[in-house]
């Protein structure tokens, strides 16, 4: 027991980000009650300097490995490049939401606290060296998910939206929750590294072993909206205020993938062939859907939401190639799918006037004649989801892609590599509506700096890692080591 | 002494209901109370366990999936109480405005 | 390094600001674009210091990827080799940014002239200092690209859009030799750097050999045949030189520039460059020779009757450049890079000082509408007599030392060689003809020019005729550098310098006296050629139509260059092409390909319309979708165990 203030400082140093994120929500809470309506963005920029500090101290705690909390907190370099992720995803998320909200007329404080709680959860789910850690990250980051998809408070869609998140979030925790009781009952422990050692010496043809495995894999599978588990991102993604969404296709998947690469590389290692084949079925699956279906969306947060799905598929071709390319090559494409999916999102922002929603890819008629810039923004995001080099999309595609081939599954990057292609119909039909098109009216765009600092950096990131992908690859093969 | 199975059993039953419970009722409420069916049998299990395996993990592990359930269900009437106020109705197959 | 990286980095430096502000700074575009050159220009004149002075920098900036065991670096080198590439390009491209100011004063397109002039600057800079083939191949087509992007500048005009691609599909042909080239070396060596490759070569894996249509071909000639391939298209020899001549629709600078100082020069360069590979493989050797001697001759055959004064200067760079591999081939890589050298600055000086007639008559080009221009153009005049004494390969003229060296060390080469001598003094000859032939035509004589032209004639303005006499200048006294032992012994600086990149396959030994004799016999060969251009086109001018008309098959043969157009046209677009194509059309198109196209498409759509409906918009439904995954993939268990 900590006897002095000195020593419970001592104590709480491995969470220091975490601490300084949790407290800076709060304070926007606080503060939120002071600030007139018309400057609620200033609570904006407070909270992305809250992130800010939040990096500095995970910066300082870089060096720093070990496992906290009598287990149930590790710090390493793993749950390190994954927060680094998450304040990219944050920040950006409160970048792009500081106009909209204005425009929707919602802005409020809490929206802020909001996502800085949700970072948190995430960073707790990266950090996670116990299942009650996983699980209280997970519906840390989700309750506030489930908020902040509901934001719109007059709006049917909006409501819906977090209604239907809300349930099937809850009915996927549930199959989580039995799932890691049956692990429970039979290792005796929720930590992590015990149930990796209980399993070294298990039977492994235990159908139980098996049946929480596949709850894991389903639980898991929703927050990173694998088929068949993925039917909420649509109707969830179109509903939510589009700020939201693009914070969510980012920061929840970024840690789903977390906490998968977490417990099914490290704690259900000993089960890995199962594993694989059964990821290598899911990802077959994952592609077939997210890219078929985005053919023959209209609405461009629905074909971005498919689009979504697509990448959490691809994404899980490196999780099913495994080893440490696979999951270096994972960890990296994450990363590089939340900047450029945050960027395509921010144009799609910029189109939200009053009035009118600009939700439809035929509104982006002839935005490559009135708004060159906008345009050609969207045009490199468009072409790093598609995967053309030299931007960074293409640089994630082609080490996914060599992971598997590496790890003996030819087939399966080419079965990614087909998708691919045919993901290039939906994403060059933007591009063709903007640059094809004749432009229906007159309009001006909603631009604001913090909305054009967020995609400036996204587009420098973009291109970037595509021209130089060392710097990211090198960190995120650096960080692997604490789960492998 | 109750067998452990019998536990077990009852769990499985209970989680059962639960998910029947989500994919049949039309009644938000009711789905919602499915869903508590579900953790329960969760719950069931863990403390199960831990009396079986004599270790504590497993109630801590109820005491917090109890709390996140109060919490989840607090915002769950929270969305539901805007549903019922913009489209008087609490019935879930009436909310499908986005679909395809 | 830094100072390095800038040398192409500036010239990129200047495309962006070209291209992305182009509307706003409008002609103050050139300013950014000349400045950039220019620092590229210092810079580069720095590294040669540096080169001269011992230095050898091979330094990779960083990796760009990695695909199993072969790691592409993004490196520079900067040899011998490439310092002289370096000087030769950005002096080039200075003087020809400084020109185009004022020849391009007034088009539309002005900024993104200049931007693709810089675009295409860097691109040549990263093919001649990249340090290994892939990075090279990006130059190539980089340079390729500006290269159709400038020829098609005017794509308004069909002949200039129709020229682009031309270009485009010729090119594609060298490309892929040179990319199965490349190949084949990373097969056998498993490395793409140039360092490392030519280490390999003393080692057992070049000395593998392919069996082909029942003949045994060592890797090394297939690698340098391959290779020549893609050389011989961008450098256009027989037979993939018909792109050039219809090259000249672009406009004149970048004739100057691309089509015939730098661009077209890379296939020579890289052949230089790969020259430990080719020394390896006489085969090859005596391959490009051939090719070589054969283009310089045929070319010149077609020059001497062409009426368009550009096209005459297009096909005499065609036959310069084989005299390059000329020279390259028998083994005088030095003397190829020489004649490089020298003839990038006459016949850039040539483009340009067209370039100043054609602007001089308002756009004329045709030289039968010229005459008489002497005096009324006077520097323009000067300078082009100045160029075509340098191509003549006059004394003291640069054309002559290069041409000389390459022609005496073929005169050593054997027997093939001995030919392949004879063919370049009766192309030297042809040379000198066309190129006075041309000189008549459009300065002396009466003037044959349409009348409402006849007023505006005017000598260009001073930004134009500047770069032309610092080129002049240079066309006196570039090949002085290479002074032949034959005259001054040991003053060939430039041979000296380039000594330590190239290997030494020396033929016989030094002949000074029946080297001076040599000389001696080509200039009076040359000068016979203007002798007889003189009287045909000055003396006679009656005389040129009496021969046509005598000998008009061979007069037409050669004015409809040997018809190689048609023939191709005949062979590849109509004749196979076509033909294949509407047999593919009738049988297979139509039915099964188009079918399937369309039907996989309308698969995929029908498929995806389909699949939407599973997305009903109820929750339950959902969560049902995620029960049935459950349940299946627990009956995986069965499957699995």
């Amino acid at each position: 027991m900590p006897s002095t203030l000195q020593e419970f400082f001592t104590l709480m140093t491995p969470i220091y980000p975490e601490v300084v994120v949790i407290t800076v929500a709060l304070t926007v809470l606080l503060l939120d009650l002071f600030v007139r309506k018309e400057q609620k963005s200033s609570l904006g920029w407070y909270s992305l300097a809250g992130v800010i500090i939040a990096a500095l101290a995970t910066f300082k705690l870089m060096g720093v490995t070990g496992s906290f909390f009598a287990g149930t907190f590790l710090l390493d370099r793993f749950s390190v490049y994954f927060k680094f992720s998450f304040y990219v995803a944050c920040s950006l998320g409160i970048l792009v939401s500081i106009n909209y909200l204005k425009i929707e007329d919602i802005h409020r404080g809490e929206y802020y606290a909001l996502m800085l709680f949700a970072t948190a959860g995430m960073m707790l789910m990266a950090s996670a060296g116990d299942l009650i850690t996983i699980y209280l990250g997970l519906e840390l980051m989700a309750m506030s998910i489930y908020v902040l998809a509901g934001f719109m408070r007059r709006d049917s869609r909006s409501n819906e939206a977090a209604i239907k998140y809300l349930l099937l979030g809850s009915f996927s925790s549930g199959i989580m929750l039995y799932g890691m009781s049956l692990l429970y009952g039979m290792s005796g422990t929720t930590n992590l590294a015990g149930i990796h050692a209980f399993l070294r010496g298990a039977d492994l043809a235990n159908p139980m072993v098996f049946l929480a495995m596949i709850m894991l894999i389903v639980s898991f599978g929703f927050k990173i909206a694998a088929a068949p588990f993925h039917m909420w991102v649509p109707d969830v993604y179109e509903g939510a205020p589009t700020s939201v969404t693009a914070f969510m296709s980012a920061g929840p998947k970024i840690a789903g993938f977390a906490v998968l690469l977490r417990v099914f590389s490290y704690a259900l290692q000993p089960l890995q062939h199962d594993v694989t084949t059964i990821i290598a079925g899911i990802a077959v699956l994952t592609m077939a859907v997210g890219n078929i279906i985005a053919l023959s969306q209209t609405n461009i947060k629905r074909m971005l939401a498919y689009s979504s799905i697509a990448h959490a598929g691809y994404a899980l071709v490196g999780i099913a190639a495994g080893g440490p390319e696979g999951v270096a090559s994972v960890m990296m494409y994450v990363f590089i799918y939340a900047v450029m999916n945050m960027g395509a999102f921010g144009i799609v922002i910029m189109l939200r006037r009053s009035g009118e929603r600009g939700e439809e890819i035929k509104d982006f008629a002839g935005l490559g004649k009135t708004n060159k810039m906008a345009a050609f923004f969207m045009l490199i995001f468009m072409f790093s989801l598609t995967g053309i080099p030299p931007t960074a999309g293409f640089m994630g595609k082609f080490y996914i892609f060599k992971a598997a081939i590496q790890a003996d599954m030819v087939w399966l990057a080419v079965v990614g590599v087909i998708f691919s292609a045919i993901s290039a119909y939906f994403y060059l039909r933007v591009i063709m509506v903007m640059y094809m098109s004749e432009p229906q009216a007159e309009f001006k765009l909603a631009t604001a700096p913090s909305l054009a600092i967020a995609l400036v950096f996204s587009l420098v990131t973009v291109i970037y890692i595509g021209v130089y992908p060392d710097n990211v690859l090198n960190f995120a093969r650096a960080s692997i080591a604490a789960i492998l | 002494m109750v067998p452990l199975y019998w536990y077990v059993l009852l769990s499985a039953a209970l989680f059962t209901i639960g998910v029947v419970g989500v994919l049949s009722r039309r009644n938000v409420f009711i789905v919602l109370m499915s869903i508590e069916l579900m953790l329960n049998a969760a719950n069931i299990n863990m403390v199960a366990f831990s009396h079986y395996l004599q270790n504590l993990t497993g109630q801590i592990f109820v005491i917090f999936i109890i709390t996140v359930a109060a919490a989840e269900a607090a915002v769950a009437l929270a969305i539901i109480i805007l549903l019922a106020r913009n489209r008087g109705s609490v019935h879930v197959d009436e909310f499908n405005l986005m679909k395809g | 390094m830094l100072k390095y990286a800038l040398i192409p980095l500036l010239p990129f430096a200047g495309f962006l600001i070209a291209g992305l502000f182009g509307k706003y700074l409008k002609e103050r575009a050139a300013y950014a674009a000349v400045a950039g050159v220019a620092g590229s220009f210092i810079l580069s004149v720095s590294a040669f210091i540096d080169v001269l002075g011992g230095t050898i920098i091979d330094e990779n900036l960083y990796s760009w990827f990695a695909i199993g065991n072969l790691t592409v670096n993004v490196g520079f080198q900067i040899d011998q080799l490439t310092a002289v590439m370096l000087l030769v390009v950005t002096t080039l491209s200075t003087l020809i940014h400084i020109y185009s100011v004022g020849y391009m004063h007034g088009d539309k397109g002005y900024a993104r002239f200049f931007a693709y002039l810089e675009l295409f600057t860097f691109f040549m800079l990263v093919l001649v200092m990249a340090n290994n083939f892939v990075l090279m191949f990006v130059g190539w087509e980089g340079v390729g690209l500006c290269s159709y992007l400038l020829i098609g500048f005017w794509y308004e005009k069909k002949s200039a859009s129709d020229a682009g691609i031309k270009a485009f599909v010729v090119n594609r042909v060298g490309d892929f030799g040179f990319l199965l080239g490349m190949f084949l070396i990373f097969l056998t060596f498993g490395t793409l750097d140039f360092t490392d490759v030519f280490a390999a070569l003393s080692g057992p894996a070049a000395a593998q050999s392919y069996m082909l249509l029942g003949a045994e071909i060592g890797v090394m000639t297939l690698i340098s045949l391959l290779l020549f391939v893609g050389a011989m298209g961008k450098s256009a020899q027989l037979p993939l030189y018909v792109w050039l001549p219809d090259a000249m629709e672009g406009p004149t600078p970048v004739s100057a520039l691309i089509h015939a100082a730098t661009m077209v020069t890379a296939g020579v360069f890289m052949v230089a460059r790969c020259a430990p590979i080719f020394s390896l493989s006489p085969t090859a050797m005596t391959t490009v020779a051939i090719v070589g001697g054969l283009t310089a001759v045929f070319a010149a055959t077609i020059g001497l009757v062409q009426n368009d004064i550009k096209r005459v200067i297009a096909y005499s760079t065609i036959s310069q450049l084989g005299y390059m591999f000329l020279g390259l081939g028998v083994g005088a890589f030095a003397a190829g890079i020489f004649h490089l050298t020298t003839h990038a600055f006459f016949k850039g000086l040539l483009f340009l000082a067209s370039g100043s007639v054609i602007h001089a008559l308002s756009g004329e080009q045709d030289m039968q509408k010229m005459g008489g221009l002497k005096r009324k153009i006077k520097v323009t005049h000067g300078v082009f007599l100045v160029g075509s004494l340098a191509l003549a390969g006059i004394f003291p003229f640069a054309g002559f030392f290069s041409k000389d060296e390459i022609l005496w060390s073929a005169h050593n080469a054997g027997e093939v060689g001995r030919v392949l001598w004879m063919l370049g003094v009766f192309g030297a000859f042809l040379t000198a003809f066309y190129s006075f032939r041309l000189i008549y035509l459009t300065f002396y004589g009466k003037s044959r020019i349409d009348h409402e032209v006849e007023h505006h004639v005017h000598e260009s303005p001073k930004v134009m005729t500047i770069p032309l006499v610092i080129l002049a200048f240079f066309a006196i006294t570039i090949g002085w550098i290479g002074m032949p032992g034959a005259i001054i012994p040991h003053a060939n600086l430039f041979g000296d310098f380039l000594a330590p990149v190239f290997p030494v396959l020396e033929h016989g030994v030094a002949n000074h006296g029946l080297e001076r004799w040599l000389m001696v016999f080509s200039v009076m060969v040359a000068l016979a050629g203007i002798r007889l251009a003189y009287s045909l086109y000055v003396k006679n001018t009656s005389m040129p139509d009496r021969l046509a008309r005598s000998f008009k098959g061979t007069y037409n043969l050669l004015l409809n260059k040997y018809k190689v157009d048609e023939v191709y046209n005949f062979i590849f677009v109509d004749g196979l092409v076509h033909r294949l194509a509407r047999f593919l059309y009738n049988i297979t198109d139509v039915k099964i390909i188009d079918g399937a196209v369309n039907g996989i498409a309308g698969m995929i759509r029908r498929t995806s319309e389909g699949s939407r409906k599973v997305q009903t918009g109820f929750v339950q439904e959902y969560a049902f979708v995620m029960g049935l995954g459950l349940v299946v993939l627990m009956g995986l268990y069965y499957v699995l165990k």
